[in-house]
């Protein structure tokens, strides 16, 4: 057995790696596809301001950081949709306002410290035991919501109008998927830390949409693509010694490039390899094309 | 306001005239309630107490090809979201079928087609066929994610909408004009009684404009599916349309398409539009 798996404390690091990996990005789908993205990050700061308080008063800090998420979840959506404050503005509020009380209050209570950092930048060592079980029991929610409602989420994804002239419940809807959203950004603040937790749930949705179609397809591949960045990351930052927050985004973001680049060049290699009629034929409208750019370079140049 | 400026146009110039061509309301009033597709009853709609839509009286009857006319923010796309229910009258009634649209549940009788859907600008990763399924949702129901779709009918909707051949395809990857036709099939799923279209072919090559009519055509004249289409196309209303209403803020004629002349039109749109119309009779003889 490799060296990794034999310590009790990494096994429930790897575990919490799939858990967290598994959910945040299934739900990320639909925040990205709604250009919801940035919800994620106001949320996770309004997580670090429950853990400020859960570390004043020495509560358990996920279940405080969970009050926080969903209630302020709750708060933005209805600010939103009664159009009291315009929805990025409604997120810059409750970001940078959730920000300033986790500074007085981390400053009351007497400064940085260890567990403060496990908590922005997601730690190795200190997964425990109810954490796990807290992860693993949101997760199954998580689940749940999403294949009960899975019509539901799709067409309120593609246009909140015509979901509703379809039948579909859409407030109600939406705030199950605002509370559920702070729900997971909870459960996985602990594995890659408050400060990156947003990028756990837009990049591998951003891989999956290059790879995949379908919306069932992309949940899914957004989940495999989630477990595997964060495993891999937890598993770097083990050997590397370095918070996982940093690798499991790090080796994200290298997979989107990876992906990218294996696209444009798949699109560029394509064109070169078509049936040699179409090919002549685009062909000659292109070089028409580029022949007018070249000009206009050309133009440019003698200037 | 350039839209009060019109309407005041209007008044001076023709007033008395464009009230003796507001069509009167009793025409769909041997109908029962429940059959009238929509009935506007004295609607204001107002953004931050300022109206956008004002003391609105009108019916849609069945078997309609309704378009509404009227300049850039005159209230056209408000009025058709209040008639969905998606914005509720500041005061006054629209009813649906004769229930309130705020309150309507009977959704499968109504297909709506937006001008463009959030989903067009982002890399969506439906197919065709999943979102023309989308049209048979018939509420709530747990592991509907297990279940096949109603293929029959999905693909007889998009038979009709001229898409069989994109079924597979990705939304994100289709032209305007495919998107249209995309969510008319999902809105024939339901087998609708009314059709509700937003400037369904703003943005749509001349081709693709004439299949768009052809197919709307044979909804309406062959399906009997009432159709009310937003546009800003006269050429194409006084074609297709059989009946017009134009808008703006108020309603300056509602009627037959024949009856829809120059005057009407320099009320709406505050500016003589008589060569607009001549055109239109050169080209069609």
């Amino acid at each position: 057995m490799p060296e990794i798996f034999q310590y009790e404390f990494m096994n429930r690091a790897i575990l919490a790696s799939v858990l967290v990996g598994a959910t945040a990005p299934a739900f990320g789908v639909f925040l990205v596809l709604r250009r919801l993205s940035l919800i994620a990050d106001t949320l996770s700061h309004v997580a670090l301001a429950g853990v400020a308080i859960a570390l004043l008063t020495k509560t358990f800090a996920p279940v405080v950081a969970l009050i926080a998420t969903t209630s302020a979840a709750v708060s933005i959506e209805e600010l939103r949709m009664r159009r009291l404050l315009p929805g990025d503005a409604a997120l810059a509020v409750f970001l940078y306002g959730s920000l300033a009380v986790a500074v007085v209050l981390i400053s009351i209570a007497d400064g940085f410290n260890s567990t403060l950092f496990s908590y922005l930048f997601g730690s190795v060592l200190t997964v425990t035991q109810t954490d796990l079980w807290w992860m693993a029991a949101l997760a199954i929610v998580i689940s749940v919501f999403m294949l009960m409602f899975s019509s539901e989420l799709a067409q309120i994804t593609f246009d909140p109008d015509i979901a509703r002239i379809n039948g579909v419940r859409v407030h109600l809807l939406n705030l199950g998927l605002a509370v559920l959203t702070g729900a997971t950004i909870t459960v996985s603040m602990r594995v890659v830390g408050v400060l990156l937790v947003g990028a756990l749930i837009v990049i591998p949705v951003l891989v999956s949409l290059r790879i995949t179609q379908g919306m069932t397809r992309t949940v899914i591949a957004s989940s495999i693509v989630g477990v595997f960045v964060a495993v891999v990351g937890m598993v770097i930052a083990y050997y590397a010694d370095i918070a996982p927050g940093g690798t499991v985004v790090l080796t994200a973001i290298t997979l989107l490039v990876a992906v990218e680049l294996g696209a444009f060049l798949s699109r560029s290699l394509g064109r070169h390899s078509r049936d040699p009629d179409l090919a002549n034929h685009s062909h000659s409208h292109e070089s028409h094309a580029h022949g007018t750019v070249d000009d206009s370079h050309g133009g440019q140049h003698s200037h | 306001m350039p839209a009060n400026g019109s309407t005041e146009l209007l008044s001076q110039d023709n007033g008395s005239d464009t009230e003796s061509q507001v069509v009167d309301r009793q025409q769909d009033q041997n109908l029962p309630a429940d059959q009238i597709p929509i009935r506007f009853d004295e609607t204001w709609f107002s953004y931050n107490s300022v109206p956008v839509v004002r003391d609105i009286n009108f019916s849609i009857t069945p078997g309609e090809f309704a378009a509404i006319l009227g300049p850039n923010g005159s209230g056209k796309t408000t009025l058709m979201k209040l008639a969905l229910g998606l914005l509720k009258p500041t005061s006054g009634q629209v009813l649906l079928f004769g229930e309130p649209a705020e309150t309507f549940t009977d959704w499968h009788k109504v297909g709506y087609v937006p001008q463009r859907t959030q989903a067009t600008e982002s890399r969506f990763p439906a197919s065709v066929r999943e979102i023309v399924n989308f049209g048979s949702y018939s509420g709530f129901s747990p592991l509907s994610i297990f279940k096949r779709d109603k293929s029959n009918r999905v693909d007889e909707a998009m038979e009709m909408a001229g898409i069989a051949q994109l079924a597979s395809r990705r939304v994100s990857d289709l032209s305007v004009g495919q998107q249209q036709r995309m969510l008319i099939a999902r809105s024939l799923v339901r087998k609708p009684e009314l059709l509700v279209m937003d400037e369904p072919i703003a943005g749509v090559d001349a081709a693709g404009e004439e299949q768009f009519h052809t197919m709307v055509r044979r909804l309406n004249r062959d399906l009997g599916i009432t159709i009310v289409m937003v546009s800003h196309d006269i050429g194409a209303v006084m074609r297709e349309a059989t009946t017009c209403a134009c808008i703006n803020r108020d309603i300056v004629f509602h009627g037959p398409v024949h009856q829809l002349d120059a005057q009407a039109l320099s009320g709406l749109y505050g500016f003589p539009v008589d060569v607009l119309m001549h055109d239109y009779e050169h080209t069609h003889r």
